[in-house]
């Protein structure tokens, strides 16, 4: 993992300095003096050679320092910190939105193969995988939060309730309970609601369709026929035999789509004006700000490997079989 | 001559298969539908899609608007036909790019092994390690932000799963016997790979590739959607719902259409591939 870490830093570094356009001028306007843009350029170090920027760089990220943003001037690392919370909040929603729902219809279809619920949410599922997000949040803010004012259209909390709230952590459903402020609690996860449907479909649809054919397999299985044949009722069967041998697969697909969870709240956070990384990134690549989008693609990254790594962590707890063959 | 029939048969079961498979007769119907929209745009089309007409400013539906008209009074339902153009062009530049490449990449990793594979599949997993709008979207940045750009950089973004699958299978191909009797001939390896490996790696790829040309599509309407694709008034589907998502309020119709064609198309490509795989791939059914 730190190695492939190293090579995605290596990756993005270079990537970055492929980047058209010199950073100096960038941030100093077009009309700035030779000497200020000779000035800046030696304070940024984007005079040395580039194998000395990428040490440089390495060096840095060891101290977890990922240099200022142009634009804001603040340090990357703490912009991170303010704005991953707000993504996290949103993911982790999301997640456990399309795990339940997803795991519940690739139930439903399983135990209703070839009938017409099998069809309905199979159907359901290949239109989910279908579905622009970008378009199906559109639509659910018309239905729900202008035709029937029930959901907020965007933000993470109404303003008045905002000011009262002291943002010790920025995970505002924390936040919000910290400061036993349980109107502004209930308002946090109002406005979660639309936004996690919306980047939670496509991972919904995907768990149905994986859990759906994983348990069909597994149902098959002469256990399960025992089961059956010992009279045990119809849901303890599929419940508490099948559905633990067959979620293998179904953690696969989970924590890959933790993958497209971060690329899709770029889109999710653009629609509901989410404060989170996503939006951040965003301007920073509209901005080129350089160090910002360099900072921000190493540390999704790094998230992303994480889970991996605890994916291929749990499989040991679900299959023991792993456990022991690596205990050896 | 023999094993020439056999295959001539299979081909054919498959090609019945396929047309009793209902997803894959209505996948290819959408697909093809809007196949001829796009070829036939000049003559669907009742305006002019760049067009705008200040006076027909945010009309809803009608006889002389189908689908109305947006902020500046430009004909929706025209702008939708050529945007039909559009998304197919991507769809087909970047699958042919992504399955050249990856096939190219996937092939020499798998069939010499060694180092070169090593390094290959290392470079694939780094981009996997990114989710890949976020990629593709400093790749455009890279590359400056107009479609051709962003056609660009969805074709690298799915570069590696293409890579991925070939070389799978052709470590599987690698080691049958018909391909160690043509290396005991003395047949070049370009000639091995030609004619015995990649062959026989099609079954996967064209179920892959066609999964991936909707998934080019969304992609390429997405970042268009985040403003880093389509220029501002193209008739892009993803960059239309940019530009009117602040008048979803006041004139849902002009968000509501482009969504629903990139919908269609993208449902076309999935409903389609999964009958290729259904057909194709009896071991993976999923």
């Amino acid at each position: 993992m730190l190695l492939s870490l190293f090579g995605v830093s290596l990756l993005v570094f270079f990537m970055v300095h492929l980047i058209p356009g010199d950073a100096a001028l960038i941030i100093l306007g077009e009309r700035a003096s030779k000497e200020a843009l000779t000035e800046l350029r030696k304070e940024m170090g984007l005079d040395k050679p580039l194998y000395q920027q990428y040490g440089k760089f390495l060096w840095d990220l060891a101290h977890l320092d990922l240099g200022r943003s142009f634009k804001t001037r603040q340090p990357v690392i703490d912009e991170i910190k303010r704005y991953f919370p707000a993504t996290v909040e949103l993911t982790a929603t999301a997640m456990g939105f399309s795990i339940v729902f997803g795991i519940g219809a690739g139930i439903i279809a399983a135990v209703n193969r070839g009938k017409f619920w099998d069809y309905t949410t199979m159907f359901g599922s290949l239109a989910g995988i279908s579905m622009p997000i970008f378009w199906l949040g559109l639509m659910l803010i018309f239905v729900f939060a202008y035709t029937l004012p029930i959901f907020p259209s965007s933000q993470r909390l109404d303003t008045i309730l905002d000011l009262d709230i002291q943002h010790r952590t920025h995970f505002y459903l924390i936040d919000t309970l910290l400061a036993g402020n349980f109107a502004a609690f209930r308002n946090a996860i109002w406005h979660l609601i639309l936004p996690a449907i919306t980047l939670g479909t496509v991972p919904l649809a995907i768990i149905a369709r994986m859990t759906r054919s994983s348990l069909l397999e597994v149902l098959n299985q002469p256990y399960i026929m025992t089961a059956h044949a010992k009279g045990l009722p119809k849901w303890v069967v599929i419940l508490k035999h099948a559905l633990k041998n067959s979620m293998i697969p179904v953690l696969t697909v989970i924590g890959l789509e933790f993958g497209y969870l971060m690329g899709g709240a770029i889109l999710t956070e653009h629609i509901f004006s989410w404060p989170g990384l996503g939006s951040w990134l965003r301007a920073a690549v509209e901005a080129r700000d350089i160090r910002p989008i360099q900072g921000g693609v190493l540390f999704v990254a790094t998230v992303f490997m994480t889970i991996n790594l605890i994916v291929d962590l749990l499989y040991a707890y679900f299959d023991p079989r792993i456990r022991i063959s690596e205990g050896k | 001559m023999e094993e020439r029939k056999g295959e001539i048969a299979s081909r054919r079961r498959a090609y019945r298969q396929l047309l009793r498979h209902k997803s894959a007769v209505i996948g290819a119907s959408i697909i093809l539908f809007f196949v001829i929209v796009a070829i036939f745009a000049p003559l669907i089309a009742t305006h002019d899609p760049r067009d705008a007409d200040i006076m027909a400013r945010l009309k809803g539906w009608s006889k002389e608007h189908y689908f109305g008209t947006d902020k500046v009074g430009r004909d929706i339902f025209s702008r939708i036909v050529y945007g039909s153009q559009i998304s197919i062009k991507i769809g087909l530049f970047a699958m042919t790019f992504s399955v050249s490449i990856g096939t190219l990449l996937g092939t020499i990793a798998g069939y010499y092994g060694g180092r070169l594979d090593n390094g290959i599949m290392r470079v694939m997993d780094m981009m996997l390690a990114m989710p890949s709008i976020l990629l593709a979207m400093v790749i455009v940045t890279i590359l400056g932000q107009n479609l051709r750009n962003a056609i660009i950089a969805v074709s690298i973004v799915y570069i590696p799963q293409y890579a991925r699958i070939l070389r799978a299978s052709v470590l599987k191909i690698r080691e049958l016997e018909y391909v160690m009797s043509a290396k005991v001939i003395g047949a070049s390896d370009l000639r091995i790979i030609m004619t015995a490996v990649l062959p026989n790696c099609l079954a996967p790829l064209i179920v892959l590739a066609t999964l991936g040309m909707g998934g080019a599509i969304l992609d390429a309407a997405g970042l268009s959607f985040l403003g880093l694709g389509a220029e501002i008034g193209e008739p892009e589907w993803g960059a239309m719902l940019n530009e009117n998502r602040a008048l979803i309020r006041r004139a849902p119709w002009t968000v509501m259409t482009p969504g629903v064609a990139i919908f269609l198309v993208v449902l076309g490509f999935n409903l389609l591939g999964d009958a290729l795989r259904d057909v194709l791939d009896p071991q993976v059914k999923t």
